[in-house]
Formats: C-alpha cells, structure tokens, sequence
C-alpha cells in the first residue's frame, strides 16, 4: 500500500497547491495549505509501517505546526479585515513592489 | 516489498483514497468558505480512515479531533466572525487564464513528484515485518508514539510546547482591538 499511499498524498499535495493558486479569499488560501499540510502526514504514517513508528511521531508534531499556525494566519486576517474590510488578496496588496 | 492484502483491505484503502481526493477537489472549486471548510472536514475524514488502515490508529484518532475537530472549527468561527456569508462578501476567484495556468503548474508537479517519488528506498533500514506488530502488541496504540516521543525527541517535544506558547501569545497580541490597545498603554 506505499505507492498507492505516496500516490494519494501527491494528487492531494498537488490539488492543495492548485488551490492556493487560484483563490483570492484569504481563508479558503489558509485551508488549501492545511490540505497540504495533511497529505504529506499521510506520506509519514505510510513510511513509518516500514521504518518504524518514528514516523508517526511526526505526524505529532506536524499537527502541532499547523494547529500553531491555523491560530496565528487567522488572527492575522482578522487584523487585516478589521483594518480594510476585506479578506480578498486583491485587496491586500500593500508589499507588492 | 508488500504483503499481499486481501481484496476487502484493497477496496476500501482505493475507497476511501478515491473520496478524499473527490472531495479535496470539490473544496477547491468551491467560492463560499462555508461549503469549502465542509468539504476540507470530509477529506480529513477519509485520511483519518486511511491513518487506521494503514497501522496508525491513534494518529487517525488525532486527525479526527485535532484537524476536524478543532481547526475547521476555528475556521468556521473566524467566517461567522468576519460575517463572510453574503454574496458580495465572497472574494472571487482568479481569471479562466490564470486557473489554466495553475492547473498547468499543479500537472508540472505531480510529474515531478511522482517521478521523484520512483528513487529507490533504502532497503537496510527497514524493519523486519513483524516488528510494528510487536511493538503494537508491547506497547498498545498509544504507547507506540508515546514511547519514541518521551524518550528519542523528548527536547522536540518540550520546544513544541514553547511553540505552541508563542502562538497563543502572538494570536492574543495580534487579535486585540486598536483602541483597546492604544487605552492600555
């Protein structure tokens, strides 16, 4: 089941990149990145059958990365909507050169 | 390299593979946050189903109360928060050229990743077949993780509570109003 596992995370991967591609709505861009976030977690679990439960320790902690991560980007939109009442990326443009 | 599985094992690994890509794609094509974080919930569903068949029981449990549970429902808050349920709310999504683009980019990296994912894996480390079993037996499910994270990555552990500290302070600072802010000083 390792190649269809490593197969599965690639689409998913793939499909949470695509995503972040085509999206101006800032939160949807945050939930494509937790789905790439996730599909490489599967990459983990199919590894550690074969190289030991190290690999499901990771899992933990990547977990713990995005759990971190999900609470400060949300507060951070909140900041920017809270300041230009929008959370589309057409808006936010202030660092482009 | 792999044990023959039955066919039931097989089927249901392609099912629940072939449902959480169906819905991963279902998330992306969608314009309201709502109906997205929905169909994210259900991709997380069918991964935690493939953590289980795939050995890794407590992770399964993990994925289904930490990512379903609790982060789409942050994110859940943070759209009723922000109020993003009006049509005129919901931000667009890019140009048809601009989508051609990145489904070209995307199909440009699943071939590299499928390529890369072709190198050879290094046979001398693997475990001797029976020994995730044995250790699952040893040291039930829990104990599998909790063993290797207590012991070999216990200073990873203790500076992912630091982490997790940091991003609690930083959300509180980041969340608060201006006025309260500029009345506190």
């Amino acid at each position: 089941m390792l190649a269809e596992s490593l197969f599965f995370t690639a689409v998913l991967f793939i499909i949470g990149v695509v995503g972040v591609l085509i999206h101006r709505n800032a939160i949807i861009i945050f939930m494509c990145v937790e789905l790439m976030l996730t599909a490489v977690n599967l990459t983990f679990v199919a590894f550690s059958r074969y190289y030991g439960a190290a690999g499901q320790v990771f899992v933990v902690f990547v977990m713990t990365v995005s759990a971190a991560e999900a609470a400060v980007g949300l507060a951070i939109i909140i900041a920017i909507f809270r300041h230009r009442q929008t959370v589309d990326l057409k808006n936010i443009n202030l660092l482009r050169g | 390299m792999d044990p023959h599985y039955p066919l039931f094992y097989v089927f249901h690994f392609y099912l629940f593979g072939v449902i959480a890509v169906a819905s991963a794609v279902a998330f992306v094509t969608r314009r309201s946050p709502v109906a997205a974080a929905l169909w994210l919930v259900n991709t997380m569903f069918s991964l935690a189903a493939l953590y289980v068949m795939l050995d890794a029981q407590f992770i399964g449990v993990m994925q289904v109360l930490v990512y379903a549970g609790a982060i789409m429902v942050v994110f859940l808050f943070v759209v009723m928060l922000l109020n993003l349920g009006h049509p005129s709310e919901i931000a667009d999504m890019r140009g048809t050229w601009w989508k051609l683009a990145a489904c070209a980019i995307g199909l440009g990296l699943l071939s590299e990743i499928l390529i890369i994912l072709r190198a050879k894996l290094p046979q001398q480390l693997i475990v001797p077949r029976d020994f995730n079993e044995q250790q699952l037996q040893k040291l039930n499910a829990v104990g599998v993780i909790a063993d290797p994270l207590f012991k070999d990555y216990l200073l990873a552990f203790e500076l992912t509570s630091v982490l997790l500290l940091v991003a609690i302070a930083g959300a509180v600072v980041l969340g608060r109003s201006r006025e309260r802010a500029v009345g506190a000083r």
